[in-house]
């Protein structure tokens, strides 16, 4: 199942007999200045300043209506801008046209064309361009090779599966030879099985081709699972740029801090006590030491701050150990197999907590919990900004 | 199988000329598309721009010969002339008397063809009767059959059944030829109406007709308003089955019309022509500008057979 | 679904309600083309009569100048306005598409002659193409001495007169199903084409016109159907004439039935008119019913 690497810049000699070495375009970045884009004279992006690496994996993460897809559009040139510039690869895009921008979308529809074969829908874009026919042939079987489209070439869009458009969608992108692929939520339309092993091809198709590309999507697993760097995007502004472990352990802001993970972040609010080289953050009935927090600044005394520390940073004491960090009452046990997640009532507030294994502490049971103060992350309440 | 070169491929120029600012709004093509859709535009409306100021003309200026031009004396005297005493046949009070035949005919057959129509959709969608569904399709290539190719036979049967040339006649025919396109209106409807719907009325104790008439025609309104729309605009419209199965007393307004412009001896009044015809255009000109959507739904509906 | 033991007592109700619909389909459908097939082997007059000739009204029918020429008229008219009719409504859904300002009101201009009666409409047209006071005259008025449009009373070209009348009436029908078709085409496929750098002629041209391939169909049925039936323009634009130059099949039935009685040649017409009509929608249902089926196993 795997596809035969084809390295970019090296001519292996290949160990199968129908592997292609096609020369193709360098993988390009993209350059977004001060950007603005309006919608019915509504802004729906303003000053955004963007840039992609050339090779890099980049999600656009965000709820519905974040601006992501809007974003993309406007890289592919589908939308018009009304400020700021756009490069790809060093050239100012701008005002081109889509085709002229070096790029190759998918769709979440996959939007391929009904009446045309496989072999067709890829082609036809290069036909009309006036690419040789040699060239064409060259280029569509080594799309077809790295998507397993072998088969399917002669089939028409009807007469195949969800995933398989999907991979004909890429495919139609790949022959174009492009130095940026964008994808707009292109598994949304796929149930989960088909969707997990979508999303792996795509991870091994980027290893191979080592193409830029520019992923929408609002689900964070497959930000998670594909991204080189996610930009999480909230009301038209990024909200954080990183690499998924940064956005994960370290979120920029409550947005982000809540956005991803499943269940996702608690929060607490408090106080931070400092004194004597030791910071705490107290509330009533939780105490937590983080004096080995990054702050940014110096932390005041009796500054009001929000807690935020995920389900599986919370470590339940069942077997009646000694008190914790805090302790609350046990309201729903939800068992997933690997692991359980376990709410609990704190102080009229619901926390959860993940489990590994199968646990099965009772309802109504008190359980004491330690919270691990290396992974918490700390918020001003006023700004939602990281301390 | 050889070592590829380091060029790019010929498809992908490396410098493709690229647009340095915004693209013009106004290019050579926006302009084609509108000046054919306004030409296109001007050559629908004129006929009704004709009828409309011819019929506001003294003769004088009709024997001008200028089809175009604006009235120099606007008159309304066509309007009351076709109105009121314009000559159909013997008779010679007007095309309202066609006017309020024409009425007559609309309203029961409206009512009646498309209660039927529901009933068959109904009982078709959701109901299992040996040979309904053979039925059902020979109805339907009844819809495309030619009215001369049925005509005679009614005819004779109707003179039997004593109802030729009358209004209950006239009403039962378009009854009949309208049977076909609301059956299938309705059928296609309530298609899309959820079969659990159904098996929940009939847990609860519904029959056949109590679920008809208080659960499913309810709920078909928005397809009722197209049948409406549909109906009234092809039966006021209608030429030829008027003409033989009304009657002399229930002339529909479109032969009258007919018998006013084209049996006429003596001179040719064409401002109470066009007065005339653009009376008979009003009803259905009307139901079509206020039902706008509607009336392309029930283009499209009843266009897309089966 | 059926409750087994009170399924007799309520299909009742269903062939009950079903039986208006079983007598029109018998009565006034198959029973009267059998009847009139039956009389078109007959040499009924004014009345119908039981002596059976064979296909003799049909030979009579097939020398018959007048039907000649009426089925010549309606073959000729026939091709011209579907042709015209695909042409043109196709246009004015394509370019209605491409996001033009006053949309709505354009389509409401295209569509409102579908409105108005064949008569109203054969009216209008009779007096637009008037030689002495319509638009031969008025053109002649602007300066254009030799500007001749009289086909409507000439013998060859009379036919095409109720040609541009049926146009201008029924093309507005074409537009509105061409632009259900087309807005049934995804955006998104736009978008991929505008990516893969396709111009837009050629995205209709490749990608928008194969699909449309149902919706012509339909249209080009329901043209053709309109086509075997034209009456009322006739009537009202030309009354056949001049002379019988306009004379078309469905108007050579009335004639021959109700004016001057010879019920056993309309017959023969009307069954000649029917077994056109059927050539014509068996292959379009025929295949409807299988594209169905294949969209129902897919």
């Amino acid at each position: 199942m795997s596809a035969i690497p084809v390295n970019s810049s090296v001519d292996l000699p290949s160990s199968s007999s129908t592997a292609t070495p096609v020369p193709h375009v360098a993988s390009a970045n993209v350059d977004i200045r001060q950007l603005e884009i309006r919608l019915g004279g509504v802004p729906i992006i303003a000053a955004m300043d963007l840039h992609v690496q050339a090779g890099e994996f980049l999600v656009l993460l965000g709820p519905s209506g974040c601006g992501k897809s809007t974003l993309l559009h406007s890289i592919a040139g589908l939308l018009d801008v009304h400020a700021g510039s756009i490069e790809i690869g060093g050239r100012d895009v701008t005002w081109a046209d889509p085709k002229d921008r070096s790029i190759g979308m998918v769709f979440q529809s996959y939007a391929l064309y009904p009446t045309m074969s496989v072999e067709r829908n890829m082609s036809f874009g290069l036909r009309v361009n006036g690419t040789p026919k040699a060239e064409i042939e060259k280029r569509v079987a080594r799309a077809a090779e790295i998507l397993h489209l072998q088969e399917l070439l002669k089939r028409k869009p009807s007469q195949l599966s969800g995933g398989q458009r999907q991979r004909v969608a890429i495919g139609r992108a790949l022959v174009r030879d492009v130095g940026v692929f964008l994808f707009d939520e292109p598994l949304s339309n796929l149930d989960a099985k088909l969707r997990a092993e979508l999303r792996r091809e795509l991870k091994q198709l980027h290893k191979n081709i080592g193409t830029t590309m520019v992923y929408v999507t609002h689900d964070q697993v497959e930000a998670m699972t594909l991204a080189s760097r996610i930009a999480v995007m909230n009301k038209g502004r990024i909200q954080q740029i990183g690499a998924p472990g940064e956005i994960y352990n370290r979120p920029a802001n409550v947005f982000v801090a809540g956005f991803l993970g499943s269940p996702s972040m608690n929060f607490a609010e408090g106080t931070l006590q400092v004194a004597g080289g030791a910071v705490t953050f107290t509330r009533t009935g939780l105490s937590v030491d983080v004096t080995r927090y990054a702050f940014a600044q110096a932390p005041r005394d009796g500054q009001a701050v929000l807690l935020g520390i995920r389900p599986e940073d919370i470590a339940l004491h069942l077997d009646g150990a000694a008190a914790g960090d805090g302790s609350g009452t046990v309201a729903l046990v939800e068992p997933m197999g690997a692991q359980t997640i376990v709410w609990m009532d704190v102080q009229g507030q619901q926390v959860s907590a993940m489990l590994s294994g199968h646990a099965e502490p009772a309802v109504g049971e008190q359980a004491p919990f330690r919270i691990a103060a290396e992974k918490v992350s700390l918020f001003d309440p006023g700004t939602q900004e990281r301390l | 199988m050889s070592t590829p070169s380091s060029a790019l491929p010929a498809a992908v120029p490396a410098a493709a000329p690229v647009r340095s600012k915004r693209p013009p709004r106004v290019t050579p093509a926006r302009i084609g598309v509108y000046a054919f859709l306004l030409t296109a535009a001007a050559f629908f409306l004129l006929p009704l721009y004709v009828m409309l100021i011819t019929s506001v003309k003294p003769m004088a200026e009709i024997r001008l010969g200028n089809l175009f031009a604006l009235p120099a004396d606007w008159t309304i005297e066509p309007w009351i002339a076709a109105w009121s005493q314009a000559c159909t046949g013997l008779d010679c009070s007007g095309i309202q008397v066609g006017f309020w035949n024409s009425v007559k005919i609309v309203l029961p057959s409206t009512v009646i063809s498309i209660f039927f129509g529901a009933l068959n959709g109904y009982a078709l969608s959701f109901w299992r009767a040996r040979g309904a569904n053979l039925l059902f399709g020979v109805l339907m290539i009844g819809a495309f059959v030619p009215y001369q190719v049925v005509m005679f036979p009614l005819v004779r049967a109707f003179a039997a059944a004593g109802i030729f040339s009358s209004l209950p006649g006239i009403v039962l025919i378009h009854t009949i030829f309208g049977m076909p396109v609301m059956t299938l209106l309705f059928r296609n409807y309530y298609a899309s109406v959820p079969g659990e719907l159904f098996k929940a009325a009939r847990i609860d104790g519904g029959g056949f007709f109590r679920i008809f008439f208080q659960l499913m025609l309810p709920m078909a309104t928005p397809i009722i308003i197209v049948a409406v729309i549909m109906q009234v605009t092809a039966i006021w419209n209608d030429f030829i089955l008027g003409l033989v199965f009304a009657g002399r007393d229930n002339l529909p307004m479109t032969v009258q019309l007919n018998n006013v412009i084209n049996t006429t001896t003596g001179e040719r009044l064409y401002n109470v022509n066009m007065a005339a015809t653009v009376l008979t255009s009003l009803v259905p000109l009307a139901i079509y500008l206020i039902s706008g959507r509607w009336f392309v739904r029930g283009i499209a509906a009843g266009a897309v057979k089966g | 679904m059926d409750v087994g033991r009170s399924r007799l007592r309520q299909h009742w109700s269903v062939y009950a309600a079903l039986l208006p619909m079983a007598a029109t389909v018998l009565f006034a459908y198959i029973g009267t083309v059998l009847w009139s097939v039956r009389i078109s082997l007959s040499n009924s007059r004014t009345f119908p009569s039981d002596s059976f000739v064979g296909l003799a009204q049909y030979e009579r029918l097939f020398t018959s100048e007048r039907w000649m020429v009426s089925v010549h008229n309606v073959l000729i008219f026939g091709v011209l306005f579907i042709l015209a009719c695909l042409v043109i409504g196709f246009l004015l859904a394509v370019f209605i598409d491409q996001k033009v300002a006053g949309e709505s009101v354009l389509r409401t201009v295209f569509l409102y002659p579908y409105a108005m009666s064949f008569v109203a409409t054969g009216l209008v047209w009779q007096w637009i193409l008037n030689p002495e006071l319509g638009l031969q005259t008025t053109v002649r008025g602007w300066g254009f001495e030799n500007f001749s449009f009289d086909w409507i009373v000439s013998q060859d070209k009379v036919i095409y007169t109720v040609v541009i009348a049926a146009v201008w009436q029924a093309s507005g029908l074409v537009m509105a199903l061409m632009l259900a078709g087309l807005r049934g085409v995804d955006e998104e496929m736009w978008k991929a084409a505008r990516i893969d750098g396709i111009p837009r002629w050629r995205v209709y041209a490749s990608i928008v016109l194969p699909q449309l391939g149902p919706s012509f169909a339909t249209a080009l049925v329901l043209l053709s159907v309109g086509v075997v039936k034209v009456y009322d323009a006739v009537i009202a634009m030309t009354q056949g004439g001049p002379g019988i130059a306009s004379e078309v099949p469905a108007k050579f039935i009335m004639d021959y039935l109700f004016g001057r009685a010879n019920i056993g040649l309309a017959s023969a017409a009307s069954t000649v008119m029917l077994l056109t009509v059927l050539a014509v929608i068996t292959p379009w249902m025929y295949a409807r019913s299988r594209s169905n089926r294949n969209a129902r196993e897919a």
